[in-house]
């Protein structure tokens, strides 16, 4: 493969010219040995010097002690997708150092104590041995402490060697520690020991340096789980129920992190359940109830959960039954790499069931959207009274990105059309006194809804995952059976024009078109200026739901040769696309991959590339 | 609501009639068509608000029952095995409703054993009736884990596991409401029924109730003939309500009086046994001494009140979910501003 990053191109640096806000730190150590912290402090201290930041955590299925990644970009064009290569290695996981050293560019840096020794070492990389034993010595944190304390040395050896601010290491330290001076203290003692060594006996002999810049003002750093979860309590959620997996688990942390502070209690009581069910199946049957009973009920679950909901999915769909399910996609089958990305559960996820079934799915590409959408997923749950899907990823909802500070809600909730004991009097009288659960009033397959608590004689129901008439009633009749499910399609049809629509961005003159969603569109957007300088012009439109709309066929048709681009084997999307637009799938082209990380935009370019025979 | 009849009503002026449902298609004779009845009964007798009732069920035989019965309650059919976290879920969000979930042993025994003990082990508040015959009945006459060792059917043959004691189950997880009953004992099953519903928490009933068409042969221990020839009631129960204004007199010794959260009673007259229905350990010590004798044991198993149940322990707002207005379910914009300040 041709490698299109200019910066690698280059494969040589001269440590004379600087290359400023425009690198890839590699944090290689061990998982469970409390990195994060210094992975945190550093990719904070960075951004709060307004310099674009993004940080990539590659971790194992484990609790300690396999190997793990932290790739940190710095930017300075705002570029948050990962790399294929990193400039700076943090070689601190012994067990992998070997490797990891060979994959460093030529001119390339390479930290690492003073005591690890390289089988093969390079000269063409700038090696930086830090004395981590001596400084523990002469720091002598609790014995419970070390290993957390000695992963700051590398936060003190990169800030001394990039010229990363001391005061916002320090201010980062203070977020995470919450303020406890002991804590801050005694990390800033090893940054400050990895300081002064590094400036009295270890020269700079590489071009690499942060400067700061004035590009993430206003800007706020969280993960797509955490801006799903306070999405969710802004959005007001009623009943959580859930069952531990990664990587969805933190989201539903987050609701009970943040549930408390946003929607305290009075007098001792609150007017949200979360509750820890016994597995997926439970999780799915609890918010069919409460969604059937009126609430706005949720779950987040990651591929394997999805399945075991699959058979809830098509009652809840059949029964119309607005819930929402968080899918926060991993690696799959099975447990599959549970702690690696994955867009690969896009038709699970759309005909979720069994039968016929095709779900409203929510694809969030940013921190705003997972925030957004967790209204968005509720209001459209209860309008279309039907569960939706939100499909989140590892690498949106467990890695921290740059946005906006998001808003308070401007818009009332869409609570959809349910009858109430007043409304229901009122509609009767409106409508000859006829009404029936699965009636379609409105002509848009949408019925009026009532639930339990209704006061209204004639308001009860039976729901049924059976075959069912327009007035709920158990029915076996084709014409019946027909008739409901003509209804549901209809549904689907009025579900286009309600769901987010995608963004497109339209390049005149292009005849190469871009299709991505989620976090896959972090590489596209990169890729398209790659491209550019291959003198090839693009446009692009990231979809943001399903089913499609016509913004989709216009897209495909206005285009020569249309690039789908995801994170799965089997090219997903584009099989959706396929059926949505078959007179034009001959334009179609796949631009996938399913290695568990997230895409990089050089890969993208060259497929693109490569399809275009300009590189093989 | 009140009908224009020269029918007797109860104290909210309904007739037994408005506590009617659809009519039934199950088969002629069966047991649960009886259970069916008891239901009616006991709402009636204590005059419920339909419009408070949601009617749950699994899959099954039994599962389609709600259908005939309390015509203009809410109820949801849900799926095989899965009431119990369907239930969970509708009393999470509206606190004030009042479930009775009816299962089978096939929903509850097999697919949905994991939610029956999980929806116990949470107290959730409900009845639920385990209409249990020992057999699948829809596809046609398969052993249910209930069935006896030795139950011998047409085309499934011989079965030779173990039963699974729904009432041991349910002592085991420390549910607060054990009965067994048998649907052949009208009386029984309605007192039993309407102590269940003043119960507050999970109120388990497991009630025999025989399969005409697939498992009704003398010799099985769910059938009509071995029922009422080996029923043995641990004890005369009687369900006295809290605005009942008789005298209410017991005979320390033989009687028990048990009162209720909110103020009913149940009367327990002993029998042949000294049996103490609020001692769990007796309870326990009596359902394995009724399985090695072979013994057929109906009655209040266990009683016991003093758990929480679900909303009370997650402190839910006394407001149903599902009613709390838009105001109290967003943040503040002070909650919300101070939120995103932390970031």
């Amino acid at each position: 493969m041709t490698i299109i990053d200019p910066a690698v191109q280059s494969s040589t640096y001269d440590s004379h010219t600087p290359i400023i806000n425009d690198f890839t730190i590699v944090v290689a150590t061990e998982n469970g040995s409390g990195s994060q912290t210094a992975n945190n402090a550093l990719i904070r201290a960075i951004f709060k010097m307004g310099i674009p930041v993004s940080g990539k955590n590659l971790f194992p299925s484990n609790i300690q002690g396999l190997p793990t990644w932290y790739a940190i970009r710095v930017s300075k064009l705002g570029y948050t997708a990962r790399r294929e290569h990193s400039e700076i290695l943090i070689a601190f996981n012994p067990r992998t150092s070997d490797e990891d050293l060979a994959k460093l560019p030529s001119g390339g840096v390479c930290i690492h104590p003073a005591d690890l020794k390289f089988t093969t070492p390079r000269s063409d990389v700038v090696s930086y041995p830090v004395p981590v034993k001596e400084f523990l010595k002469e720091l002598n944190p609790p014995q419970s402490l070390r290993d957390y304390i000695i992963n700051m040395a590398y936060v003190g050896v990169l800030t001394e060697l990039l010229g990363i601010d001391r005061g916002q290491i320090e201010e980062a330290l203070m977020h995470h520690f919450n303020g406890k001076r002991k804590a801050v203290d005694m990390n800033l003692g090893m940054v400050d020991l990895a300081m002064n060594y590094v400036r009295a006996n270890l020269p700079k002999q590489d071009p690499f340096r942060v400067a700061a810049m004035d590009a993430t003002g206003g800007q706020i750093l969280i993960d797509g789980n955490t801006a799903a979860g306070i999405g969710a309590v802004v959005a007001g959620v009623s009943v959580v129920a859930w069952y531990p997996i990664t990587p969805s688990t933190s989201l539903v942390d987050a609701i009970s992190d943040y549930a408390p502070k946003l929607r305290p209690a009075e007098d001792g009581k609150v007017n949200y359940a979360i509750i820890q069910a016994e597995d997926e199946l439970a999780a799915a049957g609890i918010i069919v109830g409460a969604g059937w009973a009126g609430s706005r009920a949720m779950t987040a679950t990651s591929g394997p959960g999805l399945s075991l909901m699959n058979e809830f999915g098509g009652l809840a769909y059949f029964a119309e039954v607005p819930i929402v399910i968080w899918d926060i996609m991993r690696m799959g089958p099975s447990t599959g790499l549970p702690t690696r990305v994955s867009q690969g559960d896009i038709l699970s996820a759309y005909y979720l069931g069994h039968g016929d079934s095709r779900h409203v799915c929510l694809l969030p590409g940013s921190m705003q959207e997972c925030f957004d959408f967790a209204s968005v997923a509720f209001d459209l749950a209860e309008q279309l009274q039907t569960p939706v899907l939100v499909l989140s990823d590892l690498d949106l909802g467990m890695n921290n990105w740059m946005t906006k500070p998001f808003d308070y809600p401007t818009q009332p909730l869409q609570r959809g059309k349910v009858l109430h004991t007043e409304s229901f009097e009122t509609f009767l009288a409106e409508h000859n006194n006829q009404w029936g659960r699965y009636r379609d009033v409105d002509g848009d397959g949408i019925p009026y809804r009532t639930i339990p608590g209704n006061q209204h004689p004639r308001a009860a129901w039976l729901g049924r995952g059976t075959g069912h008439n327009e007035s709920a009633m158990y029915s076996e009749r084709n014409d019946d059976w027909k008739r409901n499910m003509d209804r549901l399609s209809q549904k689907h049809e009025t579900a286009r024009a309600l769901v987010p629509a995608p963004i497109v961005d339209v390049k005149t003159g292009a005849s190469v078109g871009i299709i991505a969603y989620g976090s896959s569109y972090d590489a596209v957007r990169e890729a398209r200026d790659y491209l550019r300088n291959h003198g090839v012009d693009s446009s692009s439109l990231r979809l943001r739901a399903l089913p499609f709309n016509d913004d989709v066929t216009k897209f495909v048709a206005d285009h020569d040769e249309v690039y789908v681009v995801e994170l799965n084997q089997d090219s997903q999307m584009l099989q959706l696309l396929c059926s949505h637009v078959p007179a034009l799938a001959g334009k179609l082209r796949a631009v996938n991959l399913c290695d568990g990380l997230p895409l990089t935009a050089e890969f993208v370019t060259n497929r693109i590339l490569q399809h275009r025979g300009v590189v093989r | 609501m009140t009908a224009v009849t020269n029918r007797p009503t109860n104290r909210i002026g309904l007739t037994s009639q408005d506590y009617q449902g659809g009519t039934t298609t199950l088969c002629a004779g069966c047991g649960h068509n009886s259970v069916t009845s008891q239901i009616i009964a006991a709402c009636y007798d204590l005059s419920l608000d339909p419009r408070q009732v949601v009617k749950m069920s699994g899959i099954g035989c039994s599962s389609k029952t709600p259908a005939y019965f309390l015509g203009r309650s809410f109820g949801f059919n849900t799926l095989h095995g899965r009431m119990p976290s369907v239930t969970t879920g509708v009393t999470l969000a509206n606190r004030t409703l009042l479930p009775i979930g009816i299962s089978g042993d096939g929903d509850t025994g097999s697919i949905g054993f994991g939610q029956f003990k999980h929806m116990m082990r949470r107290n959730v508040s409900m009845v639920y009736i385990v209409e249990n015959n020992g057999v699948y009945g829809l596809t046609k006459g398969q052993h249910s884990a209930t069935a006896d060792i030795g139950q011998d059917l047409k085309y499934a043959g011989i079965n030779e596991l173990p039963p699974i004691d729904i009432c041991a189950e349910a002592l085991a997880a420390d549910c607060g409401f054990v009965a067994r009953s048998f649907a052949g004992d009208a009386k029984q099953v309605r007192e039993l029924l309407k102590a269940a519903l003043c119960y507050e928490g999970t109120a388990v009933i497991d009630i025999i109730s025989p399969c005409v068409t697939f498992n009704n042969q003398d010799a099985s221990t769910k059938s009509y003939t071995y029922g009422k020839e080996h029923e043995e009631r641990i004890q005369d129960i009687t369900f006295i309500p809290s605005y009942s204004e008789v005298q209410v007199d017991y005979e320390p010794g033989t009687e028990q009086m048990v009162r209720l959260h909110d103020g009913p009673m149940i009367k327990l007259r002993k029998l042949a046994r000294d049996y103490d229905a609020t001692d769990r350990w007796q309870a326990m010590k009596l359902m394995e001494e009724a399985r090695t004798a072979n013994e057929f044991v109906t009655g209040l198993i266990y009683i016991n009140e003093a758990r929480a149940t679900l909303p009370q322990m997650m402190n839910l707002s006394d407001t149903p979910l599902a009613y709390t207005e838009e105001a109290l379910l967003r943040p503040s914009r002070d909650a919300f501003a101070s939120v995103m300040s932390e970031f």
